[in-house]
């Protein structure tokens, strides 16, 4: 049944049902101003939480409105959509302050890396072609040291054209330079947004990080997500104390410019680009400990000593929980290795979960398979891999499929 | 609620609609529901171009324990459709609308009458021993309700009654919470709100009471039917076949 019933619906002049969030009364920033600002420490990891059963777009917007954010900037692209929708009403709650959709992805990601330049803290989402759309900036952004948190809700890029999940964009994201943290289910994609604000503004990292989780199975899906109260807050980001300075009256726009050895065309220039990039590698490694503290390490590992190991990242993990739990049934043991993060890339941690594994699976989400191409170039042994199975164009995972492959190994060699 | 307590670990829900009918909000207040009610419950939506007429299809999944899975239904043991052009014109991403379903399912069809189908499809379906139920949703939603658009609500009215969860007592709270918010009644109450407010709380309040009384219609014509004994039939029919010596 509607929900509307006689209420009045205001359009455009296109008759288009206006949707956009009122700017925030005086009364709704009162009650985001009174929310505390407490150590990251004690909000990640000590607050209490209650479970409440929401989608992972919900759980996304809890984690926005617990992260004190200055902008977040938008252009609707499903599944994106319904994600940057809940941060409208954050934006109309006044725990956002300011928050408009750009004209595309490309003015969306140039302007997310104008305010960040600027040092407040940014917030943008995006799915599938928007992020190949916006790519060529967003792989700017780390170069220009910019910290930023950009949310990717999975879907297919390819023709022909669908919406469902297919994570192969992620591929694209690999070498960016950005951090790539790829949530498993709605309770991560709290963590792991909420949590890449403090990982990329560290001194020591100062780089955005992109969220990933595979669309709608997991933004438009239901789960249990552990919140601690809505009256608690990040501390606002120290811009001052990150390794490249603001863009202010001290450091205006043009002296940036004017300044950027990488404009001169001379074999100094080569050096200092080469050498820049490779800070921000090494900036990627530094986020390591961040990440251990807060996210609980780079991986988790279930079932250790089992012979055959499961590797997998995003909504996979849950197939292959499902997968390890139904072979226990038949009486064999399956471990698994969930990636948290892919980057950085758990080299080591992934070298010695699976460094007595006889037979390791990568069930993916996408048909390139770039985790089993990037677990296959960490480990000793690569033959031990089995790329797959996978799906792609937005079908889910029969757990049946990763019984199979269990059990043998269908159509390969 | 006894979570489950018939001795099925879980049900798989595929349900298939077109657009306009609410069949993911259908999903929402059958998931929720059985959340209230101490169960564990998962949901996930699919469509593609978001209009209407266009196909739906939204998956439940109800478990005695934690549930991992993830992602659409392939394989479910129920099945409902919102509307017969989803078998007719093949409105469904799911092609035939059965496809995938586990041997001793159920299908609800949202139908006045049976729906024609084609000799091969009818074979098939009986094969599996698929028990199929026709409930004129719309036309329940339509007299309790005065509009066809709660067809969504007969049918989770429905299947509730069919496989008896969640129990009505949640369901209400849930088709509550779908329309009312969850804040908006606990925050303050209608005493504390203005005018305005209490006017659309007494709309909101009135479209809750007429959508959980075609809930409450749609259960009581499941039961009517004898649709709560699908499972009890089942288990007679299997134990009927292993006391043959058949697996």
């Amino acid at each position: 049944m509607s929900e509307g019933l006689g209420e009045e619906v205001k359009t455009n002049p296109q008759g288009d049902v206006i949707t956009a969030a009122p700017a925030p009364t005086k009364e709704a920033k009162k009650g985001a101003a009174a929310q505390r600002v407490v150590d990251p420490d004690y909000l990640f990891l000590q607050a209490p939480r209650e479970k409440t059963f929401i989608t992972g777009s919900e759980a996304a917007k809890e984690a926005i409105r617990r992260a004190n954010v200055d902008v977040a900037i938008s252009y609707p692209i499903t599944p994106q959509s319904e994600t940057m929708q809940q941060v409208g009403y954050l934006y109309a709650e006044g725990y956002v302050k300011d928050y408009y959709r750009g004209e595309e992805e490309y003015g969306v990601m140039s302007a997310i890396a104008g305010a960040s330049r600027s040092g407040v803290r940014c917030l943008s989402a995006t799915a599938g072609p928007g992020l190949m759309r916006g790519l060529e900036v967003i792989s700017s952004w780390p170069g220009g040291r910019l910290p930023a948190v950009l949310l990717i809700m999975c879907r297919v890029i390819n023709a022909p054209l669908a919406i469902q999940p297919d994570n192969v964009e992620l591929s694209y994201m690999l070498n960016t330079g950005c951090l790539l943290f790829h949530a498993e289910n709605q309770q991560d994609f709290y963590d792991y947004a909420l949590a890449a604000f403090m990982i990329g503004e560290k001194p020591e990292v100062t780089l955005p990080v992109a969220v990933a989780v595979d669309g709608f199975f997991v933004t438009h899906a239901r789960g249990w997500v552990s919140l601690p109260a809505a009256d608690i807050k990040l501390p606002p980001r120290d811009c001052y104390h990150e390794a490249v300075p603001m863009m202010d009256n001290e450091n205006p726009p043009i002296r940036i410019s004017r300044d950027a050895p990488i404009q001169k065309s001379n074999f100094i220039s080569y050096q200092m680009h080469a050498s820049w990039q490779q800070e921000i590698w090494a900036a990627q490694e530094r986020s390591r400990k961040w990440i251990e503290r807060w996210l609980g390490g780079l991986v988790e590992v279930v079932n250790p000593k089992a012979k055959i190991m499961i590797v997998a990242s995003g909504a996979a993990v849950s197939q292959s929980r499902e997968a390890v739990r139904q072979a226990a049934e038949q009486g064999i043991e399956v471990g698994l290795v969930k990636i948290k993060s892919v980057r950085p890339f758990p080299a080591e941690e992934v070298r010695a979960a699976l460094d007595h594994a006889e037979k390791i699976l990568v069930p993916e989400f996408n048909y390139v398979g770039w985790l089993a191409k990037e677990v296959k170039s960490t480990i000793r042994g690569s033959e031990r891999v089995i790329s797959g199975p996978r799906v792609f164009g937005g079908m889910s995972m029969p757990t049946e499929l990763i019984l199979e492959y269990i059990m043998g190994t269908p159509n390969r060699r | 609620m006894a979570a489950i307590d018939t001795g099925v670990k879980r049900f798989n829900i595929r349900m298939a609609g077109i657009g306009g009918q609410g069949v993911v909000t259908a999903s929402h207040i059958l998931s929720n529901g059985v959340i209230i009610g101490k169960g564990e419950s998962t949901l996930v939506p699919f469509f593609g171009s978001e209009k209407r007429m266009a196909p739906v299809e939204s998956y439940v999944r109800i478990a005695s324990g934690k549930i991992y899975e993830i992602g659409e239904i392939i394989y479910p043991n129920i099945i409902m459709i919102f509307h017969p052009q989803v078998i007719t014109h093949g409105k469904s991403y799911t092609m035939p609308f059965y496809w995938g379903l586990k041997k001793d399912g159920v299908v609800l069809i949202n139908s006045d009458a049976p729906v024609p189908m084609i000799p091969d499809q009818v074979r098939e379906l009986e094969e599996n021993n698929a028990k199929i139920c026709y409930i004129p949703a719309t036309k329940i939603a339509n007299e309790v309700g005065g509009t066809d658009l709660a067809t969504n609500m007969a049918m989770c009215g429905a299947i509730a009654g069919i496989i008896q969860m969640p129990d009505l007592k949640s369901l209400e709270q849930s088709v509550k919470e779908r329309f009312l918010g969850k804040g908006f009644v606990v925050s303050g109450g209608t005493a504390s709100l203005d005018n305005v407010i209490e006017k659309k709380f007494a709309k909101k309040a009135e479209l809750v009471a007429k959508n959980f009384a075609v809930v409450q219609a749609a259960h009581e014509y499941a039961i009517e039917q004898g649709w709560n004994q699908w499972q009890k039939d089942r288990v007679t029919a299997s134990d009927k076949l292993q006391k043959a010596g058949v697996n």
